[in-house]
């Protein structure tokens, strides 16, 4: 008797853990690491919600998903109405219970996780949408009845994309146009296949051109097609600038052109859009590297370590100028790339490449550094140690830095409002910039984030484009200076 | 997808394809580029606008076989399809009336030549136009190149075709004659255009080349086609693929071209091998 509530205790501290590929086996191959919840591990989960009236989890939520709701579902066994109340707010929850940083939104605020583990949010939220996709039971709503409005979607990454959901469902023509040949963005070509397996994606777009929306590969707004002819010759009454940041950031040392320098933008497009991994079935290549360094300490490091590991790298180094504690990436993600064996070079930073004399690159000098005063982020700044350089042999280097506005399309919009970082300015809670009829969200706006803030910008922005289809009222005084 | 409309052999191993792709061609200008792949498994190759029709919506792009991209691309006949087609890229050419300018045409880089003359002719200038090759059997467009110059030099190494010479031969050869030339454009093989600016540079002549970086997706994405000019890292895709040839750093462009040589060989032999040659 004496045993039953402890045990009681104890199940409902501890979450449900999703068994994954053991880290030696799984760092050399690109299949999904984590398999994902059973039915039965599913409930259990669940069965910790405490179904909490007032819930902070959905407000920690920048989609709103009604949490508490699908997670009654779950308990309940009613799998697929679980995945379609998600889908009410999120069209892509197969994409959000993998890539969202639950830790910092719905499960930071988790009531259970006061005393134990948060319920697992993300991991039930992939249940649900996993299982709707297995079961083949994909509902596709009812058309709304049509506005005749029509509006362009300039980028198919995970902003455009629930914006487009969300404006198709108001009834309004949509068309998403992409640059690049496939649609998803950073979905398609930054995040591997081992932590978003690509036919998810391909799923979540096909959802979305079931409910309508058309979606235009290898168009290049700007060049192809400006957003004035798009809003004055092609009938569209509203743009949302959805591109994304961009232009990746070097870290402006010597010898950042050698060969064997890549931007983490190149490294993981060239494995995930082009499967240079499967080379040469796939024509794209990439070098096979023997030992890499990758610098920073993002979601994009992490994963261009892991994909370097998968590649078949001897040797990983992460080197990062301040500590662990400052890392910004998901816990889940550093927690991984560790278990699979890149080694962290904290408080380290890069001072120039050196090749091998034929502009092939052989080794990074780095220095160390030390943690001094806060700065302006609050995060304590790292000052370098004088005479502490020495030299690591490697031979592919990737800057994981971050990205700038890309100006391709900004400068064929001499009337847009830009900030002094090259960003679009635009209103947060709407998304309207300084031109009449363009909105803009994501990346473009903040400077490199994440996919679920690019997609609550995507859902304010939808719910902003339909005001304005409405009443065709635009003022941005109030955040724009004339 | 995207039909070849037209297929014509230019020389050796030199193929147009004149491609069914209305709305670029509706905004092509001379000095942009394409980005294509064949099919899913393909490769992204960006290659040279060498010409455009907006009536018709064609649009006309000329290209070396030289490894299995290529290859593979010069077995399509008219009426096949390319699965993407993406463009124009890149900032277009500067055009204006200078008076007297020098096109300089290397190669398959006689190509791009063609249309950055025609415009030159047009605005007004008087166009001196050097077009070389190895030999006879590669070259091309002789005529066209006629059409838009008020002078045409050929040269071929061997001497098969024309004077035999290099382009630069001729080059200062006009440099001397006319002190009054205000522009060089020089496209073709990296050693070519680096040399070309030499000479140039000798005569204080302002010289623009069009650079030929690996890329992936050409719109500034990845960085891949990082240049160097004036000892900044300039993107030929988003920055160029025009610069100020006195300021390239032609010898980086020629490593970084070097880069997938292993790669790009084991790519070609599987290729070979598949098609049991």
């Amino acid at each position: 008797m004496g045993t039953e509530p402890e045990k009681q205790d104890k199940k409902t501290k501890t979450r449900v853990r999703m068994k994954e590929q053991e880290p030696a086996e799984r760092a050399r191959n690109f299949r999904e690491v984590p398999f994902g919840y059973t039915p039965e591990e599913a409930v259990e989960e669940a069965s910790r919600c405490l179904s909490c009236k007032n819930p902070p989890c959905r407000e920690g939520c920048p989609v709103e998903v009604e949490i508490p709701q699908f997670i009654r579902l779950i308990k309940e066994g009613n799998f697929l109405e679980a995945c379609y109340t998600i889908k009410q707010k999120n069209a892509l929850p197969a994409v959000c219970g993998r890539v969202c940083p639950q830790e910092n939104q719905c499960e930071a605020r988790c009531i259970v996780g006061k005393k134990g583990d948060p319920v697992a949010i993300g991991n039930l939220e992939r249940f649900a949408a996993d299982y709707e996709a297995e079961k083949g039971e994909v509902r596709i709503p009812e058309k709304p009845r049509a506005t005749g409005r029509k509006v362009a979607i300039i980028g198919s990454g995970p902003g455009g994309l629930t914006c487009a959901s969300d404006l198709i469902m108001s009834g309004h023509e949509v068309t998403m146009f992409e640059a690049l040949h496939k649609p998803g963005g950073v979905l398609v070509y930054g995040i591997p296949e081992f932590r978003l397996p690509k036919v998810i994606v391909e799923r979540e777009v096909g959802y979305i051109r079931k409910l309508g929306v058309e979606v235009v590969t290898n168009a290049v707004i700007g060049r192809l097609f400006t957003v004035d002819e798009l809003l004055n010759e092609k009938g569209y009454d509203a743009c949302f600038i959805a591109t994304g940041a961009g232009l990746p950031m070097f870290l402006g040392i010597p010898g950042e052109n050698f060969n064997g320098v890549y931007s983490a933008n190149e490294f993981l497009t060239r494995a995930n859009l082009m499967k240079a991994y499967l080379f040469p079935e796939y024509d794209t290549p990439i070098k096979r590297p023997g030992r890499v360094a990758v610098f920073g300490a993002g979601n994009v490091a992490m994963d261009s370590a892991r994909v370097a590991l998968r590649l078949g790298a001897e040797k990983v180094y992460l080197v990062y100028r301040r500590s662990e504690a400052e890392m910004p990436a998901r816990k889940a993600e550093i927690h991984h790339a560790k278990e699979e064996g890149v080694e962290f070079v904290l408080l380290t930073n890069p001072v120039r490449f050196l090749d091998d004399g034929n502009g092939n690159l052989r080794a990074v000098e780095c220095i160390r550094m030390e943690l001094g005063e806060p700065d302006e982020s609050g995060r304590r700044r790292p000052v370098p140690v004088e005479g502490s350089e020495f030299e690591m042999e490697i031979d592919v280097a990737i800057p994981a830095l971050g990205a700038k506005a890309n100006p391709l399309l900004l400068k064929t919009l001499p009337d847009l409002r830009l900030n002094r970082r090259g960003y679009i300015i635009a209103e947060e809670e709407t998304g309207m910039t300084s031109k009449r009829g363009v909105f803009a969200g994501g990346d473009i706006v903040t400077g490199a984030a994440t996919v679920i803030l690019a997609m609550g910008a995507g859902k304010k922005v939808a719910r902003a484009i339909n005001g304005y289809l409405k009443w065709k009222y635009w003022d941005v005084s109030g955040f724009i200076e004339q | 997808m995207f039909e070849i409309l037209k297929k014509q052999e230019l020389s050796e191993n030199i193929t147009l394809f004149e491609i069914d792709a209305k709305d670029i061609a509706k905004k092509a200008e001379p000095g942009n580029f394409i980005v294509l792949r064949i099919h899913e498994e393909g490769e992204r190759i960006p290659l040279t606008i060498a010409d455009f029709d907006r009536e018709r919506g064609t649009l006309t792009t000329v290209f070396q076989k030289v490894g299995k991209t290529t290859h593979h691309l010069g077995t399509l006949n008219e009426g096949d399809f390319i699965s993407d087609v993406i463009g124009p890229l890149g900032i277009n050419s500067h055009i204006e009336n200078f008076g007297k300018v020098v096109c300089v045409g290397g190669g398959v880089g006689i190509a791009p030549v063609y249309p950055i003359a025609r415009a030159l002719k047009h605005a007004g200038n008087h166009v001196f136009s050097i077009i070389g090759a190895r030999t006879k059997s590669l070259l091309f467009w002789e005529d066209r190149m006629r059409q838009v110059s008020d002078e045409l030099i050929v040269t071929t190494d061997d001497g098969s075709c024309g004077r035999k010479a290099v382009v630069t031969i001729p080059l200062e050869e006009l440099l001397k004659e006319h002190t009054d030339i205000k522009l060089v454009i020089a496209i073709g093989p990296a050693i070519m255009m680096k040399f070309v600016c030499k000479t140039t540079e000798k005569y204080n002549v302002k010289t623009v080349v069009s650079l030929n970086s690996i890329m992936i997706d050409g719109t500034g994405m990845c960085g891949g086609c990082r240049v160097e000019v004036g000892g900044e890292t300039k993107f030929c895709c988003v920055d160029g693929p025009d610069f100020d040839g006195h300021k390239v750093d032609f010898d980086l462009l020629m490593e970084r071209q070097k880069m997938y040589l292993d790669e790009e060989r084991t790519a070609f032999e599987r290729y070979k091998a598949a098609l049991g040659g």
